[in-house]
């Protein structure tokens, strides 16, 4: 049990569009081990997205369970989903989502803020970047960033806070082919220091490269090879 | 996240759009300004009323002949006899001195000078009422006022118009409507009063007045100054006077012909204009403050649509409600905070050129920025970005961070 960093069960998630109800979940059980690399794949309006706002802890489920490294995360208020997320989940954006204003040191720091840390963030932050190959990129701002610089801003962002899950949703779809293949060795990479790793993707290519593709289709896994 | 580094954070995304929060900063600015400004030049009113209000004397009651408030017919002069009587320590024993006065315009010449100045005929105790020293010279004596002696004190307004300087004046002699009077001595400097300069006069015995230049029928005078013992002493003092003009006027009975003044009611009077004035211009402040509070709101509720992407992000990396909460308020406080402190210094500038301009006319007066309407208008206005932040960044702080990710 304790191996296992995602241990969702019977998810369902209904959504009240007027008068109908859409089940965009429907019932969804998976599980993910302790540095496995999994990728979810599925037609749009599969859902996909809902499945990873969940397990992300940005959303909640409307019934089932689902526990996240050990702890409950399916019944929890904003302020304690919004701690869990600090804590255990590293998200990375297609859209990289940065601060424009922001130097990447300060961009990787901001986790460390929201956890309360107060002394040696700066150090923690650089390292991160470190480890994502961008030590002499850390006082850029992300628009004097390429992109792929920017995704592995972000990846270091994610990661600051040592997370029990890096949650990735189309890490390579805003990217040229080329930076799109540094940023899945990237993640290859971590995976194999011992991260577990969810890439939520359209990519049959970027998932081939994962251990277990999980499909999705009409809110229920499809198969879980 | 702890204040500190919000307040930074604000800081750079407030610098990042700096025209935007300049003009959002603009009805604050102007508000604070307005109100510095004027609390400024009101305050330094007030100071230059009451500082020569209380120049003139001290402990002092002015009797005038007359009802202020009420129509009287009849109304009898007051007279030397009301002036004695006055004066007698067992009808009025909280009475310290009491000093009538005859005043008139009357010509002045020196050599081939001339003017027109205030001629009061006054008897010795003026000295002590009105708080008169003499650089040179002596004052009115009693032998004086036996003697309708033709000796004069000059004020050194006088002195500069016809003699040019103000030493060495005593024993000169100069005429008042043609008669000769011998200087005996020159009035201390007393400066400008909201009652006309106290030094542009010329004092003659009260006698020499009444018999030779400025003539009034049975034994009327123009004005009565009277010195109560001690500051308490000064109501029952105003009392006493009353009682005893009421019994020699013969209007026990109906309206008083005659009005006491005290220097405490020429300054309450002073005090009741400002006190309107003050309520007037927080009137001002109030709705520059709620336009400019209004003007914040908006630019906030702006800037929160502009960043929901933002705020999802910060939400998703574990920002709590409150973070977001407190990182809008800040924004909002600061740019307001901002205002006011642009607006003290604006207000204070105004204030300063104010007072130039005034002292440029003749009437000098400083115009005062208190450390209390420093501090309100600080606190005012940050109160105002917090108050008006408020709806906006509790706006913010509830998007669910899915739909703001979401957000394009």
């Amino acid at each position: 049990m304790n191996d296992l960093v995602i241990d969702a069960r019977s998810l369902r998630k209904v959504y009240q569009m007027g008068e109908i109800q859409v089940n965009a979940l429907a019932g969804v059980s998976i599980t993910v081990r302790r540095g496995e690399m999994v990728s979810i794949m599925g037609p749009s309006g599969s859902g996909k997205s809902t499945l990873m706002n969940i397990l992300g802890c940005l959303d909640r489920p409307t019934s089932g369970e689902y526990y996240l490294d050990g702890e409950l995360a399916s019944d929890l208020n904003d302020d304690q989903l919004a701690s869990i997320r600090n804590r255990k989940v590293g998200f990375v954006f297609q859209s990289f989502n940065l601060l424009p204003r922001a130097t990447a040191l300060a961009n990787v720091e901001l986790p460390l803020r929201y956890a309360g840390m107060t002394s040696g963030r700066q150090e923690r932050a650089r390292q991160a970047l470190v480890a994502v190959g961008l030590e002499d990129r850390i006082h850029h701002r992300p628009t004097e960033l390429s992109g792929g610089q920017q995704q592995r801003v972000a990846i270091a962002r994610a990661l600051v806070n040592q997370p029990a899950i890096l949650m990735a949703d189309e890490p390579t779809g805003n990217l040229d082919s080329k930076s799109g293949k540094e940023i899945m060795e990237l993640l290859l990479n971590l995976n194999q220091q011992g991260t577990t790793v969810i890439i939520v993707t359209h990519d049959p290519s970027v998932a081939a490269q994962t251990q277990r593709v999980i499909r999705l289709r009409d809110g229920q896994v499809e198969e879980s090879a | 996240m702890n204040l500190g580094q919000s307040i930074l954070e604000a800081l750079e995304s407030l610098a990042a759009n700096k025209l935007r929060s300049g003009l959002t900063i603009l009805g604050i600015v102007i508000g604070v300004a307005a109100v510095i400004a004027m609390l400024a030049v009101g305050t330094g009113a007030q100071d230059t009323i009451l500082g020569s209000i209380s120049g003139v004397g001290s402990n002092l009651l002015f009797v005038f002949s007359g009802n202020f408030t009420e129509n009287v017919r009849n109304v009898q002069p007051l007279t030397v006899g009301d002036a004695q009587a006055i004066a007698d320590p067992f009808q009025a024993p909280s009475v310290e001195a009491v000093a009538p006065i005859l005043r008139s315009e009357l010509e002045i010449a020196y050599g081939g000078e001339k003017t027109f100045t205030n001629v009061q005929g006054v008897t010795p105790e003026y000295a002590q009422v009105r708080n008169y020293a003499v650089t040179e010279g002596e004052f009115i004596n009693s032998d004086h006022i036996l003697g309708r002696s033709s000796v004069a004190l000059v004020g050194p307004e006088v002195a500069d118009k016809l003699f040019n300087r103000r030493e060495g004046i005593t024993g000169e002699t100069i005429r008042i409507e043609g008669q000769p009077f011998r200087v005996i001595g020159v009035l201390e400097s007393k400066g400008g009063s909201s009652f006309g300069s106290q030094d542009d006069v010329v004092l003659i015995p009260f006698s020499t007045a009444e018999s030779r230049l400025i003539r009034r029928s049975r034994d009327r005078i123009d004005q009565l100054l009277v010195q109560a013992v001690s500051a308490e002493a000064v109501p029952q003092a105003a009392e006493e006077i009353a009682q005893i003009l009421r019994t020699r006027h013969r209007t026990a009975l109906g309206a008083d012909d005659f009005t006491v003044f005290s220097q405490s009611d020429f300054v309450q009077t002073a005090q009741t204009i400002t006190g309107v004035l003050t309520v007037f211009l927080g009137g001002i402040a109030a709705i520059s403050l709620l336009v400019g509070g209004i003007g914040i709101m908006n630019i906030m509720l702006v800037s929160v649509t502009e960043r929901t992407r933002e705020i999802g992000l910060r939400k998703a990396i574990g920002a709590r409600k409150r973070d977001i909460l407190i990182q809008f308020l800040t924004e909002s406080s600061l740019l307001s905070l901002f205002g006011g402190l642009v607006g003290i210094v604006f207000g204070w500038l105004i204030a300063f050129v104010v007072g130039q301009v005034a002292s440029a006319s003749g009437t000098p007066f400083t115009p005062k920025v208190g450390l209390d309407a420093i501090l309100l208008a600080t606190i005012f206005s940050t109160a105002v970005g917090l108050f008006f932040g408020l709806y906006p960044a509790n706006r913010a702080a509830s998007l669910q961070p899915v739909e703001a990710l979401r957000y394009e």
